[in-house]
This record gives structure tokens, sequence and C-alpha cells, in this order.
């Protein structure tokens, strides 16, 4: 955060000075590389490989047309919420156009007709010293063409369009807007950065024993499923996104189901005469695992839901209760909570039962009960949350070097559920005041409210959601 | 008292003589109204009708004696029953994330152990319930095993483990919904429900 506030103080000095080179528009380029107190980072940042703690700037640039403004607005937020930019805004906004009168310096290549169709006929000239000036190395213009959106990815520091995405997006107001202007979000990180956003993706969670979604953005807050006299718990998502699963629970009672996230069809995968609780989708899809209470105690069982059979016990836990399975992306391993040390603590096993061991390392008499395990989609982390001071924080868990660090000291803090980037994680926390969804990036530290509702419980990140509608030209 | 009674009885002879005035009498005097046996007809009048009325009451009260006695045997029956199903009743609580039954508990169960010999025919449903301080999932597991920790202790004591149902409620159905210790340790918590056979419970 220090060095944020230093590059934003940086970035204001460079704004009285732009204004000194506006006004005097000599041989710019020159007296902006002299002024530029971050040539160093920026240096180190042409690889343009991310690296903790060095973010590039990412400039969005500003239409005197104003139809793409919601596409901007969430754009804006999206690549703001993916914590791997640092959005730069331009005092005054649309007011000041901030092109350079000398298009004739840009070089020669930029001769495609996207490059030309950007913004409101600035044509292909880009100021990009300027750009420079203000900490950008991405600059992002947005046009419509017909019925497509284009958006130019200018690389600041090299001077030139990276990329030119097109995406026919749904009218506003179509229920398909938000999702498709996010997943345009994804790849504008993924041509920017080489890996993939996550903002076309939905959190599901649990209030008041009735299942919800939420967007990433924390948009789109909608009621999936009520059932009357019984509460649903655990809600889940297959590795594809396509299907769900979850719990009603009632009177002791806990029957499973899966439902298709597209449809909402659903059919039971248990028969509710048992407690069954924690379903979670084998990575192939094609069982479901989870928690059996009977009267010798907690296991966790699979069942094959392709051939819609064959039951199959995996933990046998005589005197300790074994739930919570989570595995590992590649299927071969099951992290899963066990109570054999007494209390609950993280274990883990093959996916077939065999190989239990501890996990994640603790001190016996002192650390307090561990739960509620998910594997990062990366493999090499397992997020949980551990009962510190008679209260609950999340946890990182590093499978290779098995130690973990807590993540969150204030509040409550539990239920941790990992974004598809394996660097974000929802979870639920009281540190408002009421017990609300929360995001936290591992690399930065930052933590946003995604949900101001209270009263949420259990969240459940999707992986990043598949179209539904053809929406890519 | 007498005064306006006697206006009275002198006004009802006055109106009689009157509403009898097409055959005017020859001017005999007015029979002269003797008080003291008018104030004796409506003495024996008025004491009629609290016979009446005291029989009437005498009646009634014979009628709710005997419906009370009849209620009074009802209700003991039920008494008894209610007693032993109160008994039965009777939760039993945990410490934090324990489900070891606590030794101030076992006097408790060994009541529902008595109570459930007595009554062969009754069948029981424990039910686990925890705090809101542990995991939401979790306490589905720990749930389960405070309600069989119990039934293991009834079993272990000789009652048939068919009779015995157990579930968990988790941390769903907290009894008091306080965020403190006093909530709490009422919320972890067995509870105890007759199933069938609950009917007529006899005291063991």
């Amino acid at each position: 955060m220090r060095r944020k506030d230093g590059r934003t103080e940086g970035r204001k000095l460079c704004w009285a000075a732009v204004g000194c080179l506006l006004t005097l528009s000599v041989l710019p380029s020159f007296r902006l590389s002299a002024q530029d107190t971050s040539a160093i980072d920026r240096g180190v940042r042409i690889g343009i490989v991310y690296r903790p703690g060095v973010r590039p700037g990412v400039v969005l640039l500003p239409d005197r047309s104003t139809a793409l403004d919601s596409v901007r607005a969430i754009l804006a937020r999206d690549l703001d919420y993916s914590d791997r930019f640092e959005l730069i805004t331009l005092p005054g906004g649309d007011s000041i156009r901030v092109s350079a009168p000398a298009a004739a310096r840009a070089p020669g290549a930029r001769t495609t007709a996207g490059a030309r169709a950007h913004t409101g006929g600035e044509a292909a000239g880009l100021n990009y010293p300027l750009y420079q000036a203000l900490g950008a190395d991405f600059a992002i213009a947005l046009a419509a063409v017909r019925d497509t959106t284009q958006v130019t990815i200018h690389d600041v520091t090299a001077g030139a369009v990276r990329r030119l995405l097109k995406a026919r997006l749904p009218t506003a107001t179509s229920s398909q807007f938000r999702m498709a202007v996010h997943r345009l979000a994804d790849k504008i990180v993924e041509a920017t950065l080489g890996t993939a956003g996550t903002a076309a993706t939905r959190v599901l969670f649990v209030m008041d024993g009735k299942l919800y979604q939420i967007d990433s953005d924390g948009a789109g807050f909608k009621e999936i499923l009520s059932t009357k006299g019984r509460a649903i718990l655990s809600p889940v998502w297959d590795r594809d996104g396509r299907r769900i699963a979850y719990m009603e629970f009632w009177s002791g009672h806990g029957q499973l189901f899966v439902q298709d996230a597209a449809t909402g069809r659903r059919r039971a995968v248990t028969d509710g005469a048992t407690l069954d609780f924690t379903p979670v989708f084998s990575p192939d899809g094609k069982g479901l695992t989870f928690s059996r209470a009977i009267e010798e105690g907690t296991d966790v069982y699979t069942f094959n839901l392709r051939d819609n059979c064959c039951l199959q016990r995996l933990t046998v836990g005589r005197f300790s209760d074994n739930l919570s399975p989570a595995y590992s992306p590649d299927g071969q391993r099951i992290a899963f909570v066990s109570t054999r040390p007494g209390l609950p603590q993280i274990y883990v096993m093959a996916a077939d039962g065999t190989d239990e061991q501890l996990f994640a390392p603790f001190d016996y008499g002192v650390t307090g009960s561990s739960n509620a395990p998910d594997w990062s989609p990366d493999g090499q982390s397992v997020a949980f949350h551990r009962d510190v001071a008679g209260t609950l924080q999340v946890f990182v868990l590093d499978v290779r070097t098995r130690t973990v660090r807590q993540l969150t000291s204030l509040g409550r803090n539990e239920d941790p559920t990992w974004a598809p980037d394996s660097r974000h994680v929802a979870f639920v926390s009281d540190r408002s005041g009421y017990r609300q969804l929360w995001v936290i990036d591992m690399e930065t530290g930052r933590i946003r409210p995604l949900l101001q509702q209270s009263g949420v419980r259990l969240p459940a990140w999707s992986p990043r959601l598949p179209e539904t509608e053809q929406s890519t030209p | 008292m007498t005064r306006p009674l006697l206006l009275v009885l002198a006004g009802l002879v006055t109106a009689g003589v009157v509403a009898c005035g097409g055959n005017p009498q020859p001017a005999t005097p007015a029979p002269q109204a003797n008080a003291d046996s008018i104030a004796a007809a409506e003495k024996a009048r008025q004491d009629s009708i609290a016979a009446a009325e005291a029989a009437a009451r005498a009646r009634e009260e014979a009628e709710r004696v005997a419906r009370q006695r009849t209620a009074d045997s009802l209700a003991a029956l039920g008494r008894g029953t209610e007693a032993v199903r109160t008994m039965l009743a009777t939760m039993i609580h945990f410490d934090f994330d324990k489900s070891n039954i606590r030794s101030d508990d076992a006097g408790t169960l060994d009541q529902k152990v008595g109570i459930l010999q007595a009554n062969s025919n009754a069948h029981i449903r424990i039910a686990g319930h925890c705090d809101e301080r542990g995991s939401d999932e979790y306490n589905l597991a720990l749930g389960n095993r405070r309600a069989t920790a119990a039934k293991q202790y009834l079993v272990s004591h000789g009652i048939d483990g068919g009779r015995i149902e157990t579930q968990s409620f988790g941390k769903e159905r907290p009894l008091d919904p306080g965020h403190n210790e006093e909530a709490w340790s009422k919320n972890r918590r067995d509870e105890f429900d007759i199933t069938s056979g609950g009917d007529a419970l006899r005291q063991p």
C-alpha cells in the first residue's frame, strides 16, 4: 500500500508536469521521460510478467460518445477488482481530451481498421509519452462499430497497439449484458498480462435458508432457490460451471441435490433418510463426494453421478468424524476434516480413501479447531478457517511446504472459497458488525466487501462461467 | 322503606278502583291495606324464589363437583404422564466443541433409563444441537456426536437401541438467540422427544 501511495503522489506531480507540457507542447517525449520519477519501476515492468507488488498502470480512455459508458464503467471496475492493475483515472474525465496533436509520431505499423476506428475518430495517434508520464503501461480504447464493440489495447511502453478485441455485446437491458462485459474484461486481462481474469464468475451463498448468487463485482444479487420448510446449505459448483450441488436440511435430515445452473432443473442424489452434507463434485464431474452422519459417526462417501450408482465409503472413522471433502484440481487427492486428534483438523488422503495423513500442521492442545477446507484451482494452496482465541480466522496452507499462514485477523472470518485465479478468496466476515461477504486478494492484501446483505453463509465461488450464448463474432 | 311500599300499594288500589270505574260502587270506604299481611306475602314469595334459586345452585354445585371429580381423576392421570414426560424431556448440555456426557448430566440420563424401563412401549428421539461459535458444517457432525453420545449412555444402561432415534441440528436451531456464553451454554444441548408410546406413561 505504501508503494501505491507513493506512486499516486508521483502521478500528481506528473499531472502538474502534464499541464505545463500540454501548454508548451514542445518535444513532450523528452521532457516527460526526464520528469518521470517511476522510470525504474516501468523498466522492470516491460516484460509484462505479473510481479506481486508491481502493478502495471492501465488507463481506460474516455470517449465523446456516451454509448459505451456503462461498458466502460463495468470494465473499469472489473480491472480494478482484478487487483492486477493500477487503475489510472484521468482528471476531468471526458472534458479533457488527452490526445496528442502530434499524431504523426505514431509508427506506421498501426494501420489496422480497428486502430482507426476507436475513440470517436481520434485515429491511431495516441500520445504514448503522455500516458507513459501518467504511469500507464496500457491504454484501453472502446469503440462501437455497428453491432460490435471493439477494444483496442495499447501497449504504452512499446508505443504500439497490442491487441484488438471484438465482442458482440447484448443490449444493456439484456440479462446477459453484464456477464458479456465481464468476459470482455477477462479477455483484456489475458491480452495484457497473459492470464485470464475472473470477472465472469459468480458466488453462490446461503441466507435465511435460501440459495442466492451474486456476480463477482457485487451486482446481480439474485435468489436461486428456496424450499418451504427446508434450509439450503453448502452450495458448490462443478468444475465447468454448468452444475451446482447443495444440501437441503430439515429436522436432522440432509438431502443432496445436483442442479443445472442454466435451467434450474435438479435431481436428488441421496434420499434424505440420513444426514448427508458438504457435497463436492469430483474434478472429472463424474462423482459427488460428501459427508454422511450416521450413528457410528460422520464419514466421507462418494457417489457415481454418471452411472447413478455405486455409493462408496472413503473414510472409516470409528471413533472420529471425517467430513468436508475438497478435491485437489487433478482429482488425485482429497483434503478433509478429521476429528481424530480430538478437535477437527485438516487431513488429506488419496481420492480412493487410502494414505490418510495430516495436512495442515497444528500444535496439539494449542491450535484450535480447523474446518472448511477449499483447494485452490492451481493446486498450490488449501484455504480453511481455524479457531483463534475463540473466533474463526481464514488460513492458507501451502501444499508443497505444508506451512500455514493466517490471512485475516479482524473480526470473525470463515468459510473461504477460491476464485478461479487462485489469488482471490471470498469469505464470510463480521468485521463490519454484520455477517457479510468479503473478498481478499492474496497478493496485495486488499480486502473489499462483495455484498452488503447480512446473515450470509457458506459462499462458493464459481469457475469462469461458460458462455450460454454466442457473444464473440 | 315501608312508606314508599305503602304508597305504591295505595296507588295500585286506587288504580284498580279507577279501572273498575264503569260500575261505580257505593261509597264504601276503600279497604284499608293491611300492611303486615302484604309484607308477609311478599316475604313468603321472595323466600320461595330464594329457595328455588338455592336448589338450583345446589344442583349446579353438585354437577360441578361431579364434573370436577371426573376432571380431577383425568388430570391426575395426565399429571402422572406429564410429569414423566417432562422428566424424559429434560435436556442435557455439553462443553464447547465436546460431545462427552458431563458428570452432572449422568443423573438426568439415569432418570431417563428408569422411565424407559418402566415404559417399554416408549420410543424416543435424541436431537443434538450446537452453539453458534463453531463451523456451520462441522456442527452437523458435532450435533450427531452429541445425540449418539446420549444414546450410547442409555444403551449401555440396558435400553434397547432400537427404541432410540438420533438426529443432529447442528447450530441451525438455537434455543437462545443471544451471542454470549449464557446463551451458548444453553444451546449446546441434547433434546429428548417421545416419538411413540407416550400416551400414558408410568412413573419409574
